[in-house]
Formats: structure tokens, C-alpha cells, sequence
């Protein structure tokens, strides 16, 4: 079997090269930074680019289950890394918005957080991550219990919602992109309920 | 130590600077020549005290971040696409409510009229701005040519559709082709222009070639681009952003720090080209350009008529 041979051959990856590789987003912004790739605008290329990266990621770790539903390929082992380099993307996205882009006008900010969706879309979709990204360890697992941790990091599903809604939101007419990423994260959410649904479905019956 | 370099050279082979400086005009012409035929009239336009003394951009700034979405919808699009756009020959109808109504070619409409820098605040709807060195001559003088008959109130204003040179028509982002509009008032204002050039140079295309609105107290979008039509009006006309979220750009349009787009604040501004740690400024009434003006909206609530 293929899934077999490729969950083989993952076997002796450690999730550090996991971590590693999502690094490599942030290390080419930096050298374009010094290097002067990032245009005429460059704060606004940086903020919009770690928003990107954050909201791949996150569609990313929406896959890695239905990847082994459909394929058998396994690579839940990589979700925790996954899910903290999404939430470390968030992070960077939220600190050039506050330090680079408003520079900590918080008149400004105070103003945005309660007055626009988008901002208030966003910022939501950051504090569903908190809780997600704090408990992203085994002590946090075991005190929690399976279970409790698992309804807990369903709050993925909101988030991910959350991120995507906020880019649609922020352009200024239809866009295919920012569509394209709330059209898969909706996929992907679906397939879980639909799945679900059928499997409570066979319970009952 | 001895001499290292002598030349046998003299005073009297040192080319008179009359001679020089009437070389350097040759030289600038025949390249404004071979530029672009109708804007190379645009060498040499004088200055104006309409003008700000703040530094301008760079020509590389304002010619690589441009909104027009004809050629797509990232800044970098246009400078990226634009190439492709004939704007020459050029044609400019002009309708409605005037004495003399018709096609005029953008020769005829530069004839006659003296082009002037004009160094003005841009301030985008998006809340960055930048400094830039129009050329340009004001609206009122076009206007007044073709004469505007009394029931005119308002102008309208639409931009070239040409889906084979613009890659963004076909994409549909915007229902084209794009339209803009100006109270008579507004549009007679010495402030407003049409801009054929920037930095002393013709336009370049990206940036709205051949020739372009420029209302400087109003966000980036009211300065349509590449303008193919101009009519007099009664009526208020359509405007493209209008149209699309009329809950977000109204027709006025005026930068306006107190009123907020809805999905952003408009109180400060990102100015372009700082570099990185660039502070944010306070985004001016009226872009700055409230003593010139104001007067116009006097008794006009701003936040009904945004």
C-alpha cells in the first residue's frame, strides 16, 4: 500500500523539521526586509503575508484528518506543530498590526476593536487560538483528559471560520482569494459534520 | 611634486553655458518626443503656489503602488500590466450640458493649455498617502472651453474600457467601465486638474495615462484614470465605489479624519516610502486643503454627505 509506504518513510521525521520548515515563511520576509523585496509598502506586505501563512496553516490542519480518511496517510503526529505555527503566525500578524501598522495608537485600536467586524472577527478568531495554543502539550492532555482536551480543540473549527471570514471582510470588493480559503475551510468543516452526522446516523439505527 | 595632470585645454574651449543650456532643452524634447507624443508638452510646466513643500515621493513609489483594477487587483498589477495600454492616439468625448459637444483628440485639448507642477498631498481611502509632483493643467480651463450651459450641475467622468490591454475588465472586479463624478463647484475649484505627467515627465500608464483627474481633498479613488469621457449633468451621477458599497464611499468622498469608513478608521494615515518604522500621521480635513475648500460644503452635514 502507498499510505503505508509514506507513513513508513514519515516515521523517522521528527516534528521539529515540521517546525523548522513553517519558519521558512517568516525567514524570507526577513531577508526581503533587508533586501527591500517587500515594495514600497512593506508593512502592509509583512502584516498581510503572516496573516496568510496563518490562515494556510490552519487550513493545513484542517486536512491532516481527512487526509487519513481518504488516503490512510498519516500525519497526525505533525498537528500539534502545525497548530502552534499557525497560532505563532496569528501572533506576529496581531503584533505588526498593533506595533508596525497602528503603532500602538490606542485611541485608534481601542476604535477599531469595538467598532469594526473585521478587526473584532480577527481578534476573536485570536483568542479561540489561546486556549488552543496554552494547552498544545502532553501535561495539558493528560490533566484535561483525552476527551475533555478534544471537545476543547474543536474550537479550531471556530477559529478557522473566524480567520477566514476576516480576510473576506477586509478586501474592498470580491476577491477570488480570500474566497477561495473560506470556500475550503467550509469544505473541510462540512466533511467533518457530514461525517458525523452519518456516523451518529449508524449509531442510532 | 610636479604637475600629475595638465590639459591643454583652454577657457576658450569651454562651452558658453548659453550653448549648453540650450542643448539640455534639445536633449529634453527630442526625449519627450520619442516618450509620448501628446504629453511631451508636459517638459517644463512651471510651478504653481497650489503646490506643498513636502518632499514627494520617489517616481519609483508612486509609479509601483497603484489601485486600478483594470489591470488587476494588486498595487503591483498595474506597474506589472499597464505596459500593454495604447494611449495614443486618445480621444476624449465630451457631452451633455455644453456649447461644445464632440470627440476631441488629447493634442487639441493640450494646446493652449499651460501645464503647471502641481505637488499635492494623495490620501487613499485605505489610509496611505503620499506626496506627488503632477503636471497638469486645471479642469475649469477645459471646461470653460467647451462651455458649460447653466442647467449643468454636475460632471461625470469615465475611464477607458479596452479588455484586450487590461487583463482586470475580463477578471469583472468592478462594474466598468469605472465612473467618477464632481459637483460644478468641485470641479471648477483651482485645485482640481487634469493631470497629463508627473514628476515632469508624461504620465506613466499605471498612474492613469494620458490624462487623469486629480482632486486632491477627496480619497484616491475620486482621481479617476485614463479618462475617455467627460459629460455635464444635471443630475448626481453614478459613481463606481458608490455603486458597489454605498454604505461605505459616498459621492463626496471628502478625506474627512472625523468620519470613519466603516470597516476602518480614517483618523491617521501610513505615509509611503518611510521605510520601516515610517510614524503614522494625522490624517488632515480635507487632505489640508480646507482653506481652498471648505467653502463649498458650508451648511452641508459631512457625515450625512460623506
Amino acid at each position: 500500500m502507498n499510505a503505508q509506504r509514506i507513513n513508513g518513510a514519515l516515521r523517522p521525521v521528527p516534528p521539529l523539521a515540521v517546525y523548522l520548515l513553517g519558519l521558512v515563511p517568516l525567514g524570507l520576509l526577513v531577508v526581503q526586509v533587508f533586501t527591500g523585496g517587500l515594495g514600497v509598502d512593506p508593512v502592509k506586505v509583512i502584516e498581510r503575508q503572516l496573516g496568510e501563512v496563518a490562515l494556510q496553516l490552519i487550513v493545513a490542519g484542517l486536512c491532516i484528518t481527512p487526509l487519513r480518511w481518504l488516503t490512510g496517510v498519516n500525519l497526525i503526529r505533525f498537528r500539534r506543530a502545525v497548530g502552534l505555527l499557525a497560532f505563532f503566525y496569528v501572533a506576529l500578524h496581531l503584533l505588526t498590526w498593533l506595533l508596525l501598522d497602528l503603532q500602538l495608537r490606542w485611541g485608534e485600536i481601542g476604535a477599531d476593536l469595538t467598532k469594526r467586524p473585521y478587526i473584532i472577527v480577527g481578534m476573536v478568531g485570536f483568542a479561540l487560538l489561546l486556549p488552543l495554543a496554552i494547552t498544545s502539550n502532553n501535561l495539558s492532555i493528560r490533566r484535561m483528559g483525552a476527551a475533555g482536551w478534544q471537545r476543547l480543540h474543536q474550537l479550531t473549527y471556530l477559529a478557522a471560520i473566524a480567520g477566514a471570514v476576516h480576510y473576506v471582510m477586509l478586501v474592498k470588493t470580491w476577491a477570488a482569494e480570500p474566497l477561495l480559503y473560506l470556500g475550503l475551510v467550509v469544505a473541510l468543516l462540512a466533511w467533518r459534520a457530514a461525517r458525523s452526522l452519518r456516523r451518529a446516523g449508524l449509531r442510532s439505527a | 611634486m610636479r604637475n600629475v595632470y595638465r590639459s591643454d585645454l583652454n577657457w576658450s574651449d569651454v562651452t558658453p553655458r548659453a550653448v549648453w543650456m540650450s542643448r539640455r532643452q534639445l536633449i529634453g524634447a527630442a526625449g519627450a518626443l520619442a516618450l509620448a507624443g501628446p504629453a511631451a508638452a508636459s517638459i517644463g510646466a512651471g510651478k504653481s503656489a497650489l503646490s506643498t513643500d513636502e518632499t514627494p515621493n520617489t517616481l519609483e513609489e508612486i509609479s509601483s503602488y497603484n489601485n486600478f483594477y483594470e489591470f488587476g487587483l494588486d498595487k503591483a498589477d498595474p506597474a506589472r500590466y499597464a505596459d500593454a495600454l495604447t494611449v495614443d492616439p486618445w480621444a476624449i468625448e465630451i457631452g451633455g450640458l455644453v456649447d461644445k459637444p464632440g470627440s476631441y483628440d488629447l493634442a487639441d485639448i493640450l494646446t493652449g493649455v499651460t501645464l503647471e507642477e502641481r505637488i499635492y498631498r494623495f490620501r487613499c481611502v485605505e489610509a496611505w498617502s503620499m506626496v506627488i509632483p503632477w503636471v497638469g493643467f486645471e479642469l475649469a480651463t477645459l471646461l470653460n472651453r467647451v462651455g458649460v450651459q447653466p442647467g449643468a450641475k454636475f460632471v461625470a467622468f469615465e475611464t477607458l474600457v479596452r479588455p484586450e490591454e487590461m487583463p482586470g475588465i475580463g477578471a469583472g472586479y468592478l462594474d466598468w467601465p469605472y465612473r467618477e463624478g464632481l459637483r460644478l463647484d468641485e470641479a471648477m475649484n483651482p485645485l482640481t486638474i487634469l493631470a497629463t505627467g508627473l514628476y515632469d515627465e508624461p504620465m506613466p500608464k499605471q498612474n492613469g495615462a494620458p490624462m487623469r483627474l486629480v482632486v486632491p481633498w477627496k480619497y484616491g479613488f475620486k482621481s479617476i484614470k485614463s479618462i475617455v469621457k467627460i459629460s455635464l449633468v444635471e443630475e448626481m451621477p453614478q459613481t463606481t465605489w458608490n455603486m458597489l458599497q454605498p454604505r461605505e464611499y459616498g459621492f463626496y468622498s471628502n478625506v474627512n479624519p472625523t468620519v470613519d469608513h466603516p470597516r476602518w478608521s480614517q483618523a491617521s494615515e501610513r505615509r509611503i516610502g518611510g521605510g520601516f518604522f515610517a510614524p503614522r500621521v494625522d490624517t488632515q480635513m480635507f487632505n489640508g486643503y480646507g482653506e481652498q475648500v471648505a467653502s463649498l460644503y458650508a451648511g452641508q452635514d459631512l457625515a450625512q454627505d460623506f
